[in-house]
């Protein structure tokens, strides 16, 4: 069986496209990165992949806000294409900087080019680089998170990372959408932070830092109404290997993320 | 004249982060201020309809969801609310504005060009406050006088560049007829940093030419003879004198560096050392591939302006591993501020305070890092108040490449190329500034040695140089640092010569002269040679990463550099007397060995008193967490941070040193440590000390988390005062002696090394003069060959059996234990013998997979480093000192069997099932169970005298002592 074309968006300032490219390919996928400007110029088209990953990184310096100016870029420069691919259920996958930028270009939690939500500084204001751990909404018809029995654990790194909300109206709406569909958790005994979701209880709301940012109800991801854009904060593509866990050496191992990227590839693979 | 649009832009309410800032002012004892909020202000010039300035904010300024915005004409809104009073900062001309320049990109894109814009900041403040009191806070706090200005009230922007209708030209420099005292007057004017020696020669050399030179001629000649490039006091001849109570003795060293640190690494001759002191950074072999490793510092940029100059601290560090062809993957970076807690008053004149220091010094390394994707994985902060008037900011990097992949020869007719950022005034004389000391007024005569980074653009370049590596496009490279074009391109064109036409730099604004294009320092450049032949991939390469690239001139085969501007000559001088005209130095040197007689201790504490210091020891400023800095960086971006800088049970306690494995070679399961080194407090006894403990504590750190010791290379950073005076200089040569003796030791090669010599203070008030403590930095790179062979310093199991490897002696000169007793007349740790072979048994054990936990023991001796181990994971312990290997008929006192800080030790969990093999592979080693971990959450100490228990204390406690600042409380709800 061929397998699904990955596009990995690079911009100016992008820097965690490599290890996006390698989880994809980790995951059975056939990435490739490529620089806006091949898009810009026609030299790639968009519509020839299968899944579209927009990484993490600090786009264009975030100059103006996190993934501001890159959301111009998809709104002003490939808005058809872009659209278009979304509308035909390709996958999206935006992390970080990436689901940063499909908030402010609106495809999140869409539909585009509304900006509904916002992911902005974070509570402590200030960057953070730590792991948490993610737990997927099984209400969710996000493609990317079905099935996911068993939480994620990842790092998250970054300053801009709080999702914030205009109104309880607009929360309830995310709410009511599905379209939450990763939190933040926090375990009840702290000591059980690697235990399998079968093991442990979760506390009712997640307190810093098991929710770094400060994101309202802990949202940690949002998708869109048909599930194929998911953006996500954390970084999934930074534990597809045992020894990246924070305590492998204490012989704590599971909550890899390869399954949430497995699952974007075999969406992906019906696109063919 | 067209419309300045001021459009300020503020946050909903609760949408500011919590009181930092609140916290800062009320830290400079202004206790009257009761809330802050900040805005950015945007300043927009144009003749725009109110639509497009909707459109402007709507596409770009403005997050709808947490902000909104007032826009109008400057000087027609007023939206202060009256209790408030506003301070508004926005940056001085000439200053990079990179923030503005992507406004004004979009506004093009968006069917609006031609427009003008500036950035600001405005800072609404709330409470009692006196003109003087906002006044303080503004300066102290808000801006700085080098990159910015401020008003109270509204702020009048400053939109683009104005220029002066200068004329643009070479002068020439009248020196063939100076006296000695003229020189030196010339010297010194033209900031040139140039002794009596090096401007005499300079003289000679246009006797000989039968002119005078141009001001690019003396500008070039001062920056290629300066001490930041040219290590002029490393390379002297120095008469050194030493005295001790055994008496005195002499010696003449010609050249220091040759003679201590090059004669290490050439006496090990290790295979695997690839390049050593010639790169812009040292190599070692890595399989097929190749590691580099460089540290540089950037301590009188930090002075003036802590973000910018820490920030281009790592952008410097960085382009020095892109200039040996890598890919950089890991930085370090270890700080040095006065207290925290300095009373403003007693600070001397123009010193910034050390707490705006240390917020700006860690915010430059996080802005950069982050934003360049590169992992920050170790390093440490050390207060001192021998640091309060000349911080230091040491930043490392590391790199990977393929083996071979760096080319290293520029050939005549190679074009020189640049690539990267724009020139500006930015960084003008940072190499010659570097040399001299800091003065109150440093400020105001040297602020253009400040530089302005910006990662992104460097991270564009690399992205660029990358490729055009990958496909064989250069013949050299090398980075735009300290010196600029002129350094970097006589430098490569040093063996060929070289012929630029100044005029072709891409300038970001006009008016630069042309010495200053030449040797501006503005950051983000690469210099490479490119064969004729490849000039057109190469610009389609940067074309493609949106890379500006212009081609300056050619690398000629005459021998000679040959400067022109729009066709005039404006330099023409000979590359072998541009790098071999330089004089060498002579300095006299004296070391006088302070008393070191007391052999043990007469007296000792009481139990509770002992377990007090350990405490008061964990929450010490050098001692504590840096949790709080070590996660505003991010560590884990390229997804190969395998053992990390924190570790244990909640990822809380204290790691030795970092594991990489590079995502460049994911397939294997090879990786590297990084580990560091760094104790002044021994140097202010005995450098030579400093500089042993400094090796052995780099090379136990990688050691202890798996590095092979046969394949650890080290890095030299010594940071000190001026070395005219002979007691700086004895000290330095004291230290270099404990470099070689400790390298030889331990087999590890230095394969980099740098100094940064000046560090000296004058304040003006006082009159007096002070040098930093002698501060040498050791950073190791240790080879691991299997990253699942390795282990962390958090006690795993209950149960299992505790050793101590290594001899504990009674050294305790520099020890925290002698700082808290006032304890004089001792030594400082001196060298284990049996380093390197418990080195080797050790790692046979860790990679044989019998260790579950390693920790050096250092600063604080054994108890601390098992008081870490413990709180780490969350476990106790209990500590027989009557165990302790120590020397032969040395009676056993506690208190030094707990705190000294003796070299070679390691405090080692092994399980209990597997003691005999680890004893079987310690055969004749100084190695001993010491005790055993314990399920119940407690540190037992037991005394040397009859085993009876001297104190112990709750795990919690030391956790609280150690972590006890970290803020995790959830005092904040989530946003609405």
């Amino acid at each position: 069986m061929s397998q699904p074309r990955i596009l990995i968006l690079h911009a100016p300032g992008t820097n965690r496209d490599r290890e996006a490219a390698l989880a994809c390919q980790s995951a059975g996928g056939d990435a490739e990165i490529v620089h806006m400007n091949r898009l810009i110029h026609g030299q790639t088209r968009l519509g020839d992949y299968q899944m579209l990953v927009i990484p993490g990184g600090f786009s264009y310096g975030d100059d103006l806000g996190a993934g501001r100016l890159w959301a111009n870029d998809l709104y002003h420069r490939f808005r058809e294409d872009l659209d278009a691919f979304v509308a035909a259920g390709k996958p999206v996958l935006g992390i970080c900087n990436g689901f940063q930028t499909l908030v402010k270009a609106g495809y999140l939690p869409g539909p585009a080019p509304e900006q509904r939500v916002s992911l902005t500084f974070n509570r402590r204001g200030h960057f953070e680089c730590r792991w948490v751990r993610l737990r997927a909404m099984v209400s969710s018809p996000c493609l990317f998170t079905q099935g996911l029995e068993e939480d994620i654990l990842c790092p998250v790194a970054h300053g801009e990372g709080r999702l914030a909300v205009p109104d309880d109206a607009a929360l309830q709406e995310l709410w009511e959408g599905g379209l939450v569909a990763l939190r933040y958790v926090a375990p009840v005994d702290l000591a059980k932070m690697d235990l399998p979701s079968s093991e442990i209880e979760t506390q009712p709301r997640a307190p810093y830092p098991y929710n770094p940012n400060g994101s309202v109800d802990d949202i940690a991801g949002l998708c869109n109404a048909a599930g194929n854009v998911f953006g996500l904060m954390p970084h999934p593509e930074d534990h597809i290997s045992p020894y990246q866990h924070p305590r492998w050496t204490r012989g704590h191992r599971g909550g890899l993320s390869t399954a949430l990227f497995a699952n974007g590839i075999n969406a992906a693979t019906r696109f063919i | 004249m067209e419309t300045i649009y001021r459009i300020e832009v503020i946050p909903r309410p609760g949408e500011m982060p919590p009181g930092y800032l609140l916290d800062d002012i009320r830290a400079l004892g202004i206790e009257g201020v009761e809330r802050v909020e900040r805005r950015a202000l945007y300043f927009v010039q144009g003749d725009l309809t109110p639509d497009q300035i909707r459109l402007l904010c709507d596409e770009m300024l403005v997050d709808p969801i947490v902000e909104h915005v007032v826009w109008g004409p400057v000087d027609t809104i007023v939206d202060t609310p009256e209790d408030a009073v506003r301070v508004e900062v926005g940056l001085r001309q000439g200053v990079t504005d990179s923030v503005a320049q992507n406004i004004l990109a979009r506004a093009h894109l968006l069917g609006l060009p031609g427009l003008g814009a500036a950035t600001a900041e405005s800072y609404l403040l709330w409470g009692n406050l006196s003109d003087a009191e906002v006044q303080a806070i503004a300066e102290r706090l808000l801006y700085n006088d080098i990159i910015q200005y401020y008003e109270v009230g509204m702020l009048t922007p400053h939109i683009g560049v104005e220029v002066a209708e200068n004329e643009i030209r070479a002068e020439t420099v009248r020196i063939t007829g100076l006296d000695d005292e003229a020189l030196i007057q010339l010297s010194h004017d033209r900031l040139l940093a140039l002794d009596l020696a090096e401007m005499r020669v300079i003289r000679e050399y246009y006797v000989g030419e039968g002119r005078e030179p141009t001001d690019v001629e003396l500008e070039s000649l001062a920056q290629t003879w300066s001490e930041h490039c040219v290590h002029k006091t490393f390379r002297a001849r120095v008469n050194y004198r030493e005295i001790t109570p055994e008496g005195k003795t002499e010696e003449e060293i010609v050249s220091p560096l040759r003679t201590y640190l090059q004669a290490a690494t050439n006496g090990i001759a290790a295979p695997w050392v690839r390049s050593a002191f010639v790169d812009n950074a040292g190599i070692i072999a890595f399989g097929d591939y190749e590691l580099s490793f460089k540290v540089e510092t950037h301590n009188h940029p930090s002075a003036l302006e802590p973000f910018g100059g820490a920030n281009t601290g790592v952008g410097g560090v960085v382009r020095d591993i892109m200039g040996v062809s890598a890919r950089p993957i890991a930085n370090t970076d270890v700080l040095c501020f006065g207290p925290l807690d300095a009373d403003p008053a007693t600070l001397p004149g123009g010193v910034l305070h050390p707490r705006r220091l240390y917020n700006g010094v860690v915010h430059g390394i996080e802005d950069y890092g982050n934003k360049m994707g590169i992992p920050t994985v170790n390093g440490s902060i050390y207060f001192d108040p021998g640091y309060t008037g000349n911080p230091l900011v040491y930043c490392g990097c590391a790199g990977i490449a393929p083996a071979g992949a760096h080319p290293r020869e520029a050939r005549a007719g190679d074009l020189v190329v640049l690539i990267g950022g724009r020139t500006g005034r930015d960084g003008l004389h940072g190499a010659t500034f570097s040399s001299i000391e800091l003065t109150d007024t440093t400020g105001e005569t040297s602020g253009g040695a400040v530089q302005i980074g910006n990662p992104i653009v460097e991270k564009m370049a690399l992205d660029a140089l990358l490729v055009a590596r990958d496909e064989k496009l250069y013949n050299a490279v090398t980075d735009c640092g300290a010196g600029g074009l002129s350094s970097a391109v006589s430098e490569m064109g040093e063996a060929t010569g070289a012929a630029v036409a100044l005029e072709r730099v891409p300038l970001k604004y006009v008016g630069l002269q042309p010495w200053e294009i030449w040797l501006s320092e503005a950051q983000e450049r690469m210099v490479l040679a490119v064969p004729l032949e490849h000039e057109a991939r190469m610009r389609e390469i940067c074309d493609a990463y949106s890379v500006e690239m212009t081609v300056l001139g050619e690398f000629t085969g005459d021998q000679r550099l040959h400067l022109t501007y729009e066709g005039e000559t404006v330099a023409d001088l000979q590359m072998g007397f541009l790098h071999g005209g330089l004089p060498r130095r002579a300095l006299e040197a004296e070391w006088i060995a302070p008393p070191m007689d007391r052999e043990t201790l007469d007296v000792s504490l009481s139990g509770s008193a002992l377990a007090e210091l350990l405490l008061e020891m964990l929450a010490s400023p050098n001692v504590r967490s840096k949790e709080d800095v070590v996660r505003r960086y991010d560590h884990e971006v390229q997804a190969g941070t395998i053992i990390k800088p924190l570790v244990g049970t909640r990822s809380h306690g204290p790691g030795d040193a970092t594991v990489i494995r590079p995502l460049d070679t994911h397939e294997r399961w090879e990786g590297f440590a990084l580990g560091s080194a760094f104790n002044p407090a021994y140097g202010q006894i005995d450098p030579y000390a400093m500089a042993i403990s400094a090796i052995d504590e780099a090379v136990r750190n990688v050691v202890c988390v798996g590095a092979d010791p046969a394949q650890i290379a080290i890095l030299d950073n010594f940071c000190w005062g001026n070395p005219a005076y002979p007691d700086r200089m004895g000290g330095l040569v004291r230290a270099l002696k404990g470099c070689y003796d400790g390298a030889l030791h331990y087999a590890t090669p230095f394969i980099s090394g740098k100094d940064s010599l000046n560090n000296e203070y004058t304040d003006s008030v006082s009159g007096q003069q002070v040098a930093i403590p002698p501060s040498l930095l050791i950073s190791s790179m240790g080879i691991i060959h299997d990253v699942r062979q390795t282990c962390t310093a958090d006690l795993k199991q209950a149960g299992s059996r505790l050793y101590l490897l290594g001899l504990t002696r009674p050294e305790l000169g520099g020890s925290l234990y002698a700082q808290a007793t006032a304890l004089e007349g001792y030594r400082p740790p001196g060298l284990a013998e049996q380093g390197p072979a418990i080195a080797r048994a050790l790692h046979r054990a860790i990679t044989g997979g019998l260790v579950r936990a390693c920790h050096d023991c250092s600063e604080g001796g054994l108890v601390l480093a098992l008081g870490e181990m413990a709180l780490a994971g969350e476990l106790g312990a209990n500590l027989f000192l009557g165990d302790v290997p120590r020397p032969e008929g040395l009676a056993p006192v506690d208190d030094w069997l707990l705190y000294a800080e003796s070299n070679g030790r390691y405090l080692v969990e092994v399980a209990e099932d597997q003691a005999e093999a680890f004893e079987a592979l310690m055969e004749g080693m100084a190695c001993a169970p010491v005790g055993t971990v314990l399920e119940s959450p407690e540190l037992v100490v037991h005394r040397a005298l009859d085993d009876e228990p001297l104190f112990s204390l709750p795990v919690g406690a030391l956790e609280r002592a150690w972590r006890g600042h970290i803020q995790e409380s959830d005092d904040l709800e989530g946003a609405r």
